[in-house]
This record gives C-alpha cells, structure tokens and sequence, in this order.
C-alpha cells in the first residue's frame, strides 16, 4: 500500500495539495490554517517513513525530458535527515506563524501561507533529488517562492530588499551553478548522484574538478559563502516567520545540503581533497565564519545579528565538505541538523519579542525576560546551543569539526572555530543577560504575546536539549554515507 | 508521424509543398476584395488553418517517406524551379503555419483596435502576402527564388509595419528605414546569387552544391559568401546589421510584431543556414574559418552589447527588440560551432525563441490594448489589473532568462553542452553573462508588473481588472504554456532539432 515511490511522490505531492487547499480556503482563515497544519503533519509523517526506508535508496523517476535528461528522486540518508528537518520543523513553525501573522496583523495571509507550501514542497524536492539536473531545478523553484514572502510587506525597503534576494540567488545560479551542472553532464556524460563521487568514478582530472569545486562553491548560493551572502541579511525583511523556517532551516540548509550532497555524491572526498582548489575554499570558508561573525558584533538590530550568525554557522558545512574527511563531513551533515533547531528557537524568539513588544533593537530590549521569562530560557538554551556547549546538540558538529580538521592536517582551522565560538558567545548571550538582569524600561508588556508566539520556540529549545542524546543513533545512520563514499572514492582512484 | 502523412487525401497530399505558398498568395488577392476588416481576418483565417494543416502534413509525409522534391508546372530540376523539403526546413514551416496560425486568431481585436477601419482589408492582404513570401523562402529549392520570395515578404512587411502609423507616425520612419536597409540587403543577396550563378552555371540550390564541389572554390564563390552572408545576415538581424529592427519592432501594430519576431528572422536565419551549410560547406576552408571568426564572435558581441543595451530601453517593445538581437546571438554562436550538436542547439534555440517571444509580444500587445501602455514604467501594477496576461508574460520572461521549467532551459542546456564540446569555454562564459544580462532586463518588466501599484483610475478609483479579449488570452496562454510542455517534453523539439543539423551535415 504504502510503496517508497508513493512515499516519494507524496513527500511532494502534501505541500503541492496543501497550496492549492490553502489557496482555496482563502476566505475561512481557521480553516485555512488547519489546511496548513494537515498538511505539515502529514507530510512530517510521510517523511518520517521515508528516514526509515532510506538506506534501501528507492528510485521515483519523475520525468523525461530528453534523451539523457532525466528528473529523478533518489532517496539516500541525507536527503531524508534534511526533509526531516524541514518537515518537522515545519509544524512548529506553522502553530508560530498563525500565532506572528495574526498577533502583528499581517496582510495577504492566504498569498504567505501558499507560497509557504510552494517552498516546503521545493525543499523536499532539493532534498529527495536523484540528480543534479533535478535538484537544480528545485532549488530555482524555492528561490522564486520564496521571492513574495520576503518582499511581503511591500513596502519601499521589503522591494530593495527582495531585488538583492533574487539577484544574488538568481545570478549566482545561473551565472555559476549551472554551467557547473551542465559542465558535469558533459564530462560524466549524466548528472545522477553516485557513491564515491560520479566525476571521481568518470576519472575526471582534479584540475578540471578544482575549477567545477570553485563553481559548485560560489554557484550555491544559498549556502551564502563569504562573498556571495548578502542576500541573507536582506532577506530580514521579510516576516519572521519567514527567517524562521525558511532563512534558518529550509532554504539555507537547502543550500548546504546541495553542497554537502555535490561534495559526497558528484566529487567524493577523495577527489576534493585532490584538488588544487579544495584548501583555498577550506580558508574562505573560515574567514566567513570569524568575519560575518565579527560583523554580526556590531548589528544592534537582533534579526540581523542572528543573520550575520546564520552566515558564519552556514560556512561550517561548507567547511566540512572542503576539508573532505569523514568526520569533517559527519560534521557538517549534523550542522545541518543542529544548527537549524538552534536558530529556528533564536528567530521565533525575536518574533515573539516583536509581536508582544514591536522592538527589534537589542539595545531595547532590556529586562524583558522578566515578562517572558520562558521565551528568554528558550533563546538562552538555542543561543548555547550555537556556541556549542554541552548539553546540547549544537555541540557535537563542532566537535566533529575539529577532529575532521585535525584529521585532514588542518589543524590551524580549529583555531578559527574556537574564535567563532568564543565570538558566538559575544554576540548572542548579551540580549539574555540585558533580558534578565537589566531594569526594564517599562513597567508592563504593551500586550501580552499570543500562546502560539511562546510556545513553538519553547519545544525547539527542548528539541535541542534531547538531539544532545541522539547523537548515537544519529551517527550510527549518517556514518556510513561517509565511511562508504569514501571507502567508493578510494576504490575507483 | 503516420497519422500527419495521411492528414490529406493523397491527390492533394501530393501537391501540399505548392498548396502552402499558393494558397496564401491567391487569398491575399481575395482578402483585398473584402468589403469589411472582419471577412478579410475570416480569410486569413481560413488561410492560416489550412497552412497549418499542410505544414503538418509536410511533417508526416518528410518523416516518413524522406525528403520531399517538386517540380513546379512539371519542369524537373535543375531547369524548372524545385520545391524542396528536407529535415531541415521542416521544422520552419511548422513554425510559421502554426505560431502564424495563433498569431492571426490574436490579430482580430489587436487589428481592430489598431488600424483604421478602411485599410483592415488591406493589411490582412498585405500579411498574406507576407506570409506567402517567408513560406516561399522557407520551401524553395532554387537560390533565385528565394530572392523573390525574400522580396514578397519584405515589402509587404514595410507596408504593415507602415501601418502602425495609425497609432505612432513614428511607425513610417522605421518602416522606411527598414525598406533602406533591407532593399540594401535583398540587393547584395542577389548579387551574391548571381556571382554564383556565374561560377557554376545553376541557380538549383542542390545542383550549384554539387557543382561547386566538383569545380571547388575561387574568388567569385568567395566573393558571393560574402555577399549572401550580409544580405541574410542583414534580414536575420545579425549584428551590426540589425539597426533596422528596433524600431520596426517598437512601432509596427502589435501583431505584426508578435508575427515577425517569432517567423521572419527565423526564416532568414534558415536561408542563411542554408546557404551556408548546403550550398558551401562547412569543410572549406573560409567556410569553417568563418565560423570561428566571423558568426561566433558577432553572435557573441550580439548576446553581450544588445543585451546591455536592452537593460536601459524605456520602451517595452524595443527593449524585447534588443532581446531578440541577443537570441538571434546565441543561434549565430550556435552556427559558429560548425558541429552537429551546435548547429542543432542553434535550431533547437530558435523554435523556443519563437514560443518565447511570440507570447511576450502578444502580451505586450494586450497591455496595449487594454490600457494603451507602451513605456516600461506604464507596465506598474498590471499583475493587479491583469494578471492572466501578466502571469503569461511572466512565464515566456522566464523562458527568455532560462530558469528551469521553461524551454529557455533547454536551448541554453543543449548551447552550454555544444559550447563545451567544442572546448569553448569562453562561448560558455558569454552565455551565462548574457543570461544574466537577460535577468536584468526581464526584471525590470516584470518587477514593475507586479511590484508597483497601478495609477489610480479615475476620480481616485482602484484601478478595475481588465480582462484581455478571449482571442488574444487563448493564443498567448498556449504559447506561455507551450514553454512549460516543451521543458517536460523536449523530445519532438530536440529531435526535429538534432534532424535539422543531420539534414546538412551529415550524420545520423
């Protein structure tokens, strides 16, 4: 009954139906919302089947377009964690959004929640992709569907703000990515995900492959490496929400996984690490996560610090993939993770500040842990879990981190992600210390938040907590992508 | 394929290469005796189906039974005039009877709206005549008749390009720019015809190929390249022979712009590929050297700078216009190649260029009609006011730009592939940089369609939704909806593509 192709074709199937279901309820907003949360937990569970079923990789192939042109889904470990993310998180974000676009009063509801299913519907497909060609082309279709919620206000500042969003995301694609793509049709003579790398098994030369590595690294786009991030920043326009779920879960870790999946899949460590290009990235992937942390310093605005810190956080996967050892890149695949139910819990608690208090200074912000004192413990326990203290799930990415750059002879890396850290704790702990400590400057909350706004935050804060103890399992499951590829990569060269 | 070929009872089926451009000719004659614009349009129409219906006919009866030779009043070639029909003018002829088919279902209320009332016969003779001509170019097997029919078409394009004066005078000036230029064009054509003539004594274009490769090349033949690359090049507007378009295109009635964008400079890219390909070949050496030298670098000079200059057009029309110079650069780098999977990028290109351009002009043209707007900026807030329309247009913008899901995907796959077999890296490097120039250009169309706010109507009214005339919504949806259906189904397009190219270089 429940066939892994079904599974497949549902996972994009739920947030398709889901759309055009909120699209049609557009005048009943319960109804509307319950379209949404129907279809967030449904999809969740369908997800849930498909992490299960994973390492027996079912195929779904979608379409033909042409001789050689295949859109496909494949289904491997990866793919599943990271639509498990985004699924999952999904739902709470979905309970955070009714409660954000009610509590402020937002405007075209019906249009945010659509493209909200458009979007997850994209992600799913980056994830589940089985081929380059496919997964390209769901990674244009979150781009654009996401271009409406960041411009959602419509005000003068939203539009500035969108144009930099699909400019940067857009060009950077199309300028960069795909001649990537297609460059590796050309020498592979297909674009399917392969254990062990399909360039490393086509013998490609590293020269060659160096000159695609800097493509795929800069063409990703949303992975936002140091020069190519400013769209992020500018996408804080958009409603929180928004950063939420898709600026720190789907749509940067879209881009992540894209490059953690070229890296395992299209080049193999063997091959990345062969590459004349592989240590350079490796360093501007370091120099991102001090700088964009250091800039994040000197924003008072709190979604743009946390923007600044998705970039530095982001740039640890594409670390991991770079230094192209195993455990590097178990580090970067639970950053994926990790990161995503950190920042998630960081972005829902600006919202929530917003919504009960319209401040977005941090600098405002005194001693309103005292009103919300959950909502302030939910930031403390996701901002810890960024700077990766035990007990808490943020800890063990950058563990393996450290240990995947001793590994692959570059132990000076370490010292940047030390630096990121201690800088982490700079910038993030503050609000919490001015939150509890500091005297308020008003006697009252203007209005007190929404439950919805409160409680989402506080179950990612939890979540945090527990993906500290399912480091086992979580390990035991992604290890042998790694240990495999490599062990393929090793075997064809 | 076999059910095309039996389309048409065999006795007409056998005649269907003269029907295609007889019919045409003599119903232009008939469309100028009608008392009124509406009977003249029922004319074309009539016209334009059966057109259509040979085109596809053509298809069956050349992809089953191979190439298709008639001898016109039953005089056999070389003497007699030949029509011919091969893979690689195939593809052509359907893309004129069918997009020509859409385009006059369009052109009733567009004409209606635009000319006056008196002349409306007139100008659906004209287009027939029009018509006529580019299925002339397209099917002929004698060099000296493509000349002819290559004048057919232009002078009666001057007329109904002229006829856009009822709405801008500027429409008479750029018409006869055009007829400067392009009589300058048609005139070196036949130069170049006739010196080849002179050389091999033959105007067959399948016999003067075989006899220039018995006899070899000298400086006439050299001379008559030169000649029929310019003359073509000129009407194909290949940079720098293109000035005549812009303004055709910004001010001809918007029909008559969404016609020839998507047919006429295909059909002369075709002569030239023709010309090239056929009756030189590309194993000569100035022939090959040219390639290199001479088609690549314009195409690439063409995608960079007339893309620029179409990111700084006010006027929408002529903004697309400097686009179509672009695209008529990237099937100029196709050519360049010299290689089957170029040549056949650069014909797979130009059938998407068509669908692509046929429905962004044809929205434009709804604009207009509708609100009258023209300029850039007039386009604020028409995805409120009309979004069906807008929705179309933003579908073949994307196409133009080649995001995934639309066809613009697949030239620009199969350009980049061809690009890299070639080992032209820097070929690949141009064409993403004009894609991103393209990218600038398409949003600033579609940023002030949907992200500006309409004017206010008047007294301070919300501005009303206009529903665009259910004749021009059905053709422009099919053609935006023809850029999705052909990314999922590519196969037919790439194939009649990948025959083209096989057609004259050999190969299977």
């Amino acid at each position: 009954m429940w066939t892994p192709e079904l599974s497949l074709a549902l996972a994009l199937a739920i947030p398709a139906i889901g759309g055009v279901a909120v699209a049609l309820l557009g005048k009943y907003p319960n109804l509307r919302e319950g379209a949404t949360l129907v279809s967030a937990v449904l999809l969740a569970l369908n997800v849930a089947y498909l992490v299960e079923i994973a390492p027996s990789h079912p195929v779904l192939e979608l379409a033909n377009l042409a001789p050689g042109l295949h859109l496909v889904f494949r289904l491997e470990p990866l793919g599943a964690l990271f639509a498990a993310v985004a699924s999952g998180l999904w739902i709470v974000n979905s309970l955070y959004s009714i409660g954000y676009m009610r509590g402020n009063g937002e405007k075209n509801q019906t249009r945010f929640y659509v493209c909200f299913c458009i979007a997850i519907g994209a992600a799913m497909g980056v994830a589940l992709s089985g081929n380059l060609l496919t997964m390209f082309l769901f990674y244009e279709v979150l781009t654009l569907s996401t271009y409406p919620l960041v411009t959602h206000k419509g005000d003068e500042n939203a539009k500035r703000g969108g144009k930099i969003y699909l400019s940067i995301l857009l060009g950077a694609s199309i300028g960069l990515l795909l001649p990537a793509v297609i460059a590796t049709h050309y020498l592979a003579g297909s674009t399917d995900f392969v254990a062990g790398g399909l360039l490393a098994v086509n013998e490609v030369t590293p020269a060659i492959a160096g000159v695609l590595l800097v493509l795929f690294a800069f063409g990703i786009g949303k992975a936002a490496l140091m020069p190519v991030h400013p769209w992020l920043p500018n996408a804080m326009v958009a409603p929180t929400p928004v950063s939420a779920l898709l600026h720190a879960v789907a749509v940067v870790k879209a881009g992540v996984f894209a490059m953690l999946k070229v890296g395992t899949y299209i080049f193999g460590p063997a091959l990345i690490a062969a590459t004349p290009t592989s240590d350079a990235l490796a360093w501007i992937a370091g120099i991102s996560i001090v700088l964009s942390s250091v800039v994040a310093m000197t924003k008072d605005n709190l979604k743009a610090r946390l923007a600044f810190s998705t970039v530095s956080q982001l740039s640890y996967v594409t670390l991991g993939v770079m230094l192209a050892s195993p455990l590097a890149m178990l580090g970067g695949a639970l950053q994926i993770v990790m990161h995503a139910w950190g920042k998630i819990t960081l972005f829902m608690s600006a919202g929530a500040i917003y919504t009960a208090t319209k401040k977005t200074e941090i600098s405002q912000m005194a001693g309103l842990g005292r009103y919300m004192p959950w909502l302030f413990i939910a930031y403390t326990v996701g901002a810890l879990s960024i700077i990766g203290l035990p007990p808490l799930g943020g800890t063990w990415p950058k563990l393996f981190l450290m240990q995947g750059a001793w590994e692959s002879g570059h132990g000076l890396l370490i010292v940047a992600l030390v630096a990121s850290s201690i800088l982490n704790v700079a910038y993030l702990l503050p609000l919490s210390a001015r939150g509890f400590f500091s005297a308020p400057e008003e006697a009252k909350l203007k209005k007190k938040p929404p439950m919805l706004v409160i409680l989402p935050p506080v179950i990612t804060a939890a979540g945090v907590l527990v993906l500290f103890f399912l480091i086992g399992p979580l390990r035991d499951y992604l290890a042998p992508v790694f240990l495999s590829s490599s062990l393929a990569a090793e075997a064809a060269l | 394929m076999d059910m095309l070929a039996s389309l048409l009872p065999a006795g007409i089926a056998v005649h269907a290469p003269a029907l295609i451009v007889v019919i045409p000719l003599i119903m232009a004659a008939v469309a100028a005796l009608m008392p009124r614009g509406i009977f003249a349009w029922g004319v074309t129409l009539a016209t334009a189906i059966a057109v259509a219906v040979l085109s596809l006919n053509i298809l069956g009866q050349v992809s089953t039974g191979g190439v298709i030779s008639y001898a016109m009043g039953g005089w056999l070639p070389p003497v007699g005039i030949e029509l011919r029909v091969d893979m690689l003018n195939v593809p052509l002829l359907l893309l004129v009877g069918i997009v020509g088919l859409l385009c006059v279902i369009y052109a009733l209320p567009s004409v209606a709206d635009e000319i006056a009332k008196k002349q409306q016969s007139l100008f659906y003779s004209a287009f027939l005549v029009c018509f006529a001509g580019l299925l002339g170019v397209t099917i002929t097997g004698d060099a000296f008749n493509v000349f002819v029919f290559l004048e057919i078409s232009s002078i009666s394009t001057y007329t109904i390009i002229a006829m856009g004066a009822g709405k801008d005078r500027r429409a008479l000036t750029a018409s006869y720019n055009y007829l400067v230029l392009g009589t300058i064009g048609a005139t070196f054509f036949v130069i170049g015809v006739g010196f080849l003539y002179m050389a091999t004594g033959t105007l067959n274009i399948a016999d003067m190929a075989a006899v220039l490769e018995q006899n070899g090349h000298d400086r006439v033949t050299q001379a008559a390249f030169a000649f029929i690359v310019v003359g073509l090049g000129l009407k194909a507007a290949m940079f720098p022979l293109h000035v005549w378009l812009p303004n055709a295109y910004a001010f001809a009635p918007n029909f008559v712009t969404a016609f020839l964008a998507s047919t006429a400079t295909k059909v002369a890219f075709y002569a030239l590929i023709r010309f090239v390909f056929s009756v030189f070949h590309p194993e000569v050496n100035f022939v090959a050297m040219s390639f290199t030298w001479l088609f690549a670098v314009v195409g690439v000079i063409a995608m960079m700078v007339a893309s620029v200059q179409a990111v700084f057009q006010t006027d929408a029309r002529r903004l697309l216009a400097y686009s179509s110079v672009a695209q008529v650069g990237y099937m100029m780098l196709g050519l360049g190649m010299g290689t089957a999977a170029g040549l056949s990028a650069s014909m797979l290109h130009l059938m998407n260029h068509a669908l692509m351009k046929g429905a962004l002009f044809m929205a434009l043209g709804a604009f207009a009609l509708n609100f009258g707007v023209r300029r850039v900026k007039d386009l604020a807030g028409l995805g409120q006011t009309m979004p069906a329309s807008s929705a179309a247009f933003t579908v073949a913008s994307l196409s133009l730009v080649g995001v995934p899901l639309t066809v613009g995907f697949t030239s620009k796959w199969y350009l980049v592939t061809a690009a890299l077999e070639r080992g032209w890296w820097w070929a690949v490097a141009a064409l993403m940089i004009s894609s991103l120039l393209a990218l600038a250009y398409v949003a600033r169309l579609l940023s002030a369609i949907w992200m500006e706010t309409p004017p206010a109507g008047k007294a301070g009214l919300a501005p009303a939704r206009r529903l665009a005339p259910w004749m021009v919504l059905a053709p422009m949806s099919l053609l935006a909806f023809a850029n999705i259906y052909f990314f999922f189904h590519a196969d037919p397009l790439v194939g009649l593509a990948r025959a083209a190219a096989n057609a004259v270089m050999g190969g299977n």
